[in-house]
């Protein structure tokens, strides 16, 4: 069967230091995937492998039948956009901060953005609702803001896929919730496909349509929430005490954390 | 048509307006002097004193002055692009040194008497080893931070002007001599090839700046967000510190070394018209020209008969203005 995207025995990393081994998995288009694991387990040393920052040691990683490894520079930013954890930009407007997003688009020697570039790059603020900050100096919006002209950015490459580090780190609630909601809702209209770093396991559960686990360096664990996100698979991978439930309202695993004194008494 | 472009069309006829004065002002000032009115007249004249002034020696210093203060503003420009601080520049990543070691050595061994051009490649060849030096130990490192990386540079200059010494202490008083002149710089050159060269492969150095207009704006990200953006870093930034290495390391053969300039225009068009570099590498380079076109004037005027070395210059207004730059806007001092 012809998945979207196929990761196969895939290994990458730093050779004498710390190397993925053994990842496989599927996606299928408009699937929204999350990453967990403790700190250390290769999540971003996977993304670094899928977005060929990092060379890959073996295996491969097809995207709609065609080698990633195989794709140009250029031919690979246009089908993958990755959104890193910090976005440091200085002074640089949201508007041109997106329009960078076209770059995998133009010629050789084009010198202008086409009217085209800026209709796409419109399109995306107005849908992360980054608009009203267009003129605005990237280094003068708040982390949650940035986050969100990333992702304008990121989409303004029209990617197949779009890979998130940690998108909701260092956020307050307010934001993180806002930024998973547009995630979700991008996943569900445009049907984009997204892998997803996340630490947070309640929003992992909550907001992604599937999970994969990482623990040293391989794969433990993928599957629907609930089947992930359980206590035994969680105590091993991230040696803490915990006990999943199931949120009421949503029907989703929530984990909850229990503190060594509690567990103490607890026995 | 965008606003940005409109506002850029309006800068580049800005600078290309300013050129323009200070090219008249440069003309027309100096021992002899011409008014601005009669330079034209003056030229049709061609057996005038005033004639063989312009021709002979104002217009080809005025050339090399474009030359020299376009190209290290240029490579100025492009050097920050690449690492991403406002700081590098050819003289204090120690470029300019190396340049100068090279030409030094040139003119020691006497490679130059073979043929003149041996000067201009010398000083290439000793960027571009001092570029990748700098480079690669910063890298080595595995990212230093902004202070170590400009430490290196100043430590390469003082290698360089340590191994400059010795060199002129063990050569001729002759060849002392063109050392000495030459390494104060000054714009005072005679020999007409050289001028050329160093115009041409100015202006070359442009052109193919131009062709890294995107790839520059993408590494205001950083290189692995380049990276992202399809953009080939590594051939990018090597190709790149080739270009600058020849822009420094002719201007530095003819004119010798030149601080500041480098630093002061690039960071001062940035401040003005933003950090776009498809705008930067122009009217970096225009700014560059004018710059220096006016400290050369300076330099020749103030204590004629006598002339300053334009480091003088340069360094004085560049290293100002600089310092006023910097204390005034904290938050603008920021690449990227």
């Amino acid at each position: 069967m012809n998945h979207f995207f196929k990761i196969e025995d895939f290994s990458c990393g730093y050779p004498g230091k710390f190397v993925l081994e053994d990842i496989s998995f599927e996606i299928e288009k408009g699937d929204f995937v999350g990453i967990i694991g403790p700190n250390g387990s290769g999540k971003t040393t996977l993304f670094n492998g899928i977005s060929g920052e990092l060379e890959t040691l073996s295996g491969n990683s097809k995207l709609k039948g065609k080698f990633i490894q195989q794709m140009s520079l250029k031919e690979r930013a246009q089908n993958v956009a990755v959104v890193t954890q910090n976005i440091e930009v200085g002074s640089m407007t949201v508007e041109e901060y997106v329009l960078m997003g076209r770059i995998p688009y133009r010629r050789q020697f084009q010198f202008f953005e086409t009217k085209n570039d800026f209709t796409i790059a419109n399109k995306y603020m107005e849908l992360t609702g980054v608009t009203p900050l267009k003129y605005k100096y990237m280094n003068a919006l708040s982390g949650g803001e940035q986050q969100l002209a990333g992702i304008a950015r990121a989409l303004t490459q029209e990617p197949e896929l779009l890979l998130l580090d940690e998108p909701t780190s260092h956020l307050d609630i307010t934001h993180q919730v806002q930024i998973l909601n547009l995630i979700r809702r991008l996943s569900n209209e445009l049907s984009l496909t997204v892998l997803m770093i996340i630490h947070d396991l309640n929003l992992a559960g909550e907001y992604c349509d599937s999970l994969i686990m990482m623990q040293n360096g391989r794969m433990r664990k993928k599957g629907l929430p609930h089947e992930v996100l359980n206590y035994k698979d969680i105590e091993a991978v991230y040696n803490t005490v915990v006990i999943t439930r199931t949120n009421p309202v949503s029907g989703k695993p929530v984990v909850f954390l229990v503190s060594e004194e509690t567990f103490g008494k607890g026995e | 048509m965008q606003r940005k472009y409109i506002n850029w069309i309006f800068f580049i006829a800005a600078l290309l307006l300013l050129l323009l004065i200070s090219v008249v002002i440069s003309l027309s000032s100096g021992e002899v002097k011409i008014s601005r009115t009669e330079l034209f007249a003056v030229l049709s004249d061609k057996n005038s004193i005033e004639y063989t002034v312009l021709t002979k020696i104002r217009l080809p210093r005025l050339i090399l002055a474009i030359a020299v203060g376009g190209g290290l503003s240029l490579s100025g420009a492009i050097l920050q692009g690449i690492y991403r601080n406002p700081l590098v520049e050819p003289y204090t990543l120690g470029i300019s040194g190396g340049a100068a070691l090279g030409v030094a050595i040139a003119i020691v061994f006497g490679f130059h008497a073979a043929s003149f051009v041996i000067l201009p490649i010398s000083g290439f060849v000793g960027a571009m080893i001092t570029l990748f030096l700098v480079y690669f130990l910063s890298v080595k490192k595995g990212g230093l931070s902004v202070n170590s990386m400009l430490l290196i540079g100043v430590m390469v200059s003082f290698v360089a002007s340590a191994a400059m010494m010795f060199l002129m202490s063990i050569t001729t008083s002759d060849n002392l001599q063109s050392i000495v002149f030459w390494v104060m710089g000054s714009l005072d050159e005679s020999n007409m090839m050289l001028i050329k060269i160093a115009i041409y492969s100015s202006l070359a150095g442009l052109v193919l700046t131009y062709f890294f207009a995107q790839p520059l704006n993408a590494l205001r990200l950083g290189e692995m967000r380049a990276k992202h953006l399809g953009i080939n870093t590594k051939v990018t930034v090597k190709l790149l510190f080739i270009v600058a290495s020849l822009l420094t390391g002719i201007a530095v053969s003819v004119a010798g070394v030149i601080g500041f300039v480098g630093l002061v225009i690039p960071h001062l068009i940035r401040l003005i018209i933003g950090n776009d570099y498809r705008i930067i590498i122009g009217s970096s380079f225009i700014g560059g020209a004018i710059f220096l076109i006016l400290s050369d004037t300076v330099a020749r005027t103030i204590i004629s008969p006598n002339e300053l070395p334009i480091g003088v210059i340069t360094g004085f207004v560049g290293g100002l203005v600089f310092i006023v730059v910097l204390s005034r806007s904290k938050s603008h001092f920021k690449l990227n």
